[in-house]
């Protein structure tokens, strides 16, 4: 189902911004994850999350995987791996 | 007991302070040691801290570290508190190191535990004039443990055992300017604060409140050499997307396990500068850097005492020995720090692969999380008070930001009327969420719980934990 990879992402940083009390900035491919208003421990968070909701952490197959800056960045590591 | 041939921080930098570059950055202020060392940021009132126990009980990093250059050699001993300490315990703190004074530039906290008289106001205004130093000896340093629970654990050091693993480097025409992610109030940070004195350099201090991006924007702009941070906030600012605003020529990793990702991800950022993961713990001192730009040890680290340090492998956790170790801890319920034969158990477990040592994590399942410590226990005690749960089990899960996660499993009571639903089962994990985030700080509330018909119990009747 195409978009559905990024429709849980993007419900998953907005389920953990609830959680934290933190004010999300609007979502776009170019956010700066780190300006999301999103700490490391939310990143963490979302990335945990994802593992249980789609069954893989990209981060943890591929060996040389690049730090995301971007949501677009994100998106992408994540799409990729579901290939 | 005050003995050491180690000259006091004072002294050490006396004849290098004058150099003008010489000072300490913060968020929003420049000290140049020059000024210290023409005056003082104690109102010059050293007399009367004069061999007295001193407790620093600091808002600011600033207040810290100018207390520490001018305290050291004048107090009997500094207990330097570290930012998070919970106030509910400094009666605790005063009475386990005897203190008698306080410097501190929040000294409400303080009001009531000591007597108004013994605490000392500090601002950030350097006061000049001539201040007498006379007589100096060894201070004792107190620094508190990370990862414990309830009462803080102190550890007794000297600046003899702090300094060990110090060498001056050999002459740089460049200037040295460290800077470090950590607060210099824990062992890690005080390490790079005393190493950018030490080296006659400068230091950039972080500040709680500053977002990566600004921070290395800001130590970029001091021109940082030299920069140290936990595996953890090294990955929070290549996120940043501004690890590139600062160019230094020593990228140092500490304080967690620093795997091969994280050290190629630096070396393609940073290809001129020299990458170490170093260990060091608050009991056990500094124990070694490895510069190979590889993850894990070399196994010839294990011969007898390379570089002063002699390590080993019992039970399959980390020993140390060294100079730089802990003198002791403060207070007799702690007991012994040190082994009969002078080693240090880190608690932290090594796995041999292909002629290097490998963490694999810590004796007991103690979850890093980004450089803080749980224990799985005390959050399965929050757990375990819900009334549907009938055991539970914390574990660590790997996690690409913050190195390690806590993630929970949790058995049902079984209950006749219970239809367990999904929807059911949804809204018992985020109740336990809820209880979770009421009761304990966000680093240690489970990512994710996970609903399971049994665990696994060892013959004692314990929940069985997966080694280390």
């Amino acid at each position: 189902m195409p978009g559905s990879v990024r429709s849980t992402i993007v419900s998953q940083f907005e389920q953990v911004a609830r959680e934290q009390n933190r004010k999300l900035a609007p979502l776009s491919d170019d956010l700066v994850l780190m300006e999301s208003g999103l700490d490391s421990l939310c990143f963490a968070i979302v990335v945990a999350r994802l593992e249980d909701a789609l069954g893989f952490d990209p981060f943890s197959v591929v060996e040389d995987i690049q730090f995301p800056v971007t949501l677009g960045d994100f998106i992408k590591i994540y799409e990729d791996a579901a290939k | 007991m005050l003995q050491n041939d180690v000259a006091s921080l004072w002294e050490s930098l006396k004849g290098t302070a004058s150099r003008p570059e010489r000072c300490i950055w913060t968020i929003d202020q420049r000290i140049n040691l020059q000024d210290l060392f023409a005056g003082s940021s104690l109102s010059g009132r050293l007399e009367q801290l004069r061999d007295r126990s001193v407790l620093l009980l600091t808002k600011s990093q600033l207040c810290a570290a100018l207390s520490l250059i001018e305290l050291d050699g004048i107090a009997r001993r500094l207990i330097l508190c570290p930012p998070d300490l919970d106030p509910e315990h400094i009666p605790f703190v005063i009475d386990t190191a005897a203190v008698n004074a306080a410097v501190s530039d929040q000294e409400a906290q303080i009001c009531g535990a000591l007597h108004a008289d013994c605490v000392f106001p500090w601002s950030s205004t350097i006061k000049r004039g001539e201040h007498v130093r006379g007589k100096q000896h060894a201070t004792e340093w107190i620094l508190f443990t990370s990862g414990t629970t309830g009462p803080p654990k102190m550890v007794s050091h000297s600046l003899a055992s702090l300094t060990g693993a110090i060498k001056t480097p050999s002459f740089s025409a460049q200037p040295i300017v460290w800077s470090t992610f950590y607060d210099i109030r824990r062992y890690g940070g005080l390490q790079i604060f005393l190493r950018a004195l030490l080296w006659g350099g400068s230091l950039v201090l972080s500040d709680a409140g500053e977002p990566a991006k600004d921070f290395l924007a800001r130590a970029g702009s001091h021109g940082v050499t030299h920069m140290s941070g936990t595996p953890s906030h090294w990955r929070r600012a290549i996120m940043s997307g501004a690890a590139g605003r600062i160019a230094p020529v020593y990228v140092r990793l500490s304080g967690e396990i620093a795997d091969q990702g994280i050290l190629d991800s630096l070396r393609v950022i940073y290809p001129q500068a020299k990458i170490a993961h170093a260990f060091a713990s608050t009991e056990a001192g500094v124990g070694f850097e490895v510069e190979d730009g590889l993850a894990g040890i070399p196994a010839s680290y294990f011969s007898p005492s390379a570089a002063g340090v002699d390590m080993k492998i019992e039970d399959g956790s980390l020993r140390i020995r060294s100079g730089r170790t802990a003198l002791g801890y403060l207070g007799r319920e702690n007991g012994s720090l040190v082994a009969e034969d002078g080693y240090v158990d880190t608690g932290d477990m090594l796995e041999l692969r292909d002629g290097r040592y490998y963490f694999v994590g810590r004796r007991g399942g103690v979850i890093n999380v980004g450089g803080l410590k749980v224990h799985p226990e005390e959050v399965e005690a929050v757990i375990n008070r819900h009334p549907r749960v009938q055991m539970s089990l914390v574990k660590s899960r790997k996690n690409p930001v913050t190195g390690a996660i806590v993630v929970a499993e949790i058995v049902l009571k079984l209950e006749p009327d219970s239809n367990n639903s999904t929807t059911e089962a949804a809204a018992l994990k985020s109740e336990i969420l809820g209880d979770c985030r009421r009761a304990l700080p966000a680093y240690k509330v489970p990512a994710a719980i996970r609903i399971v018909s049994s665990l696994a119990v060892t013959p004692s009747g314990k929940v069985a934990r997966p080694d280390a």
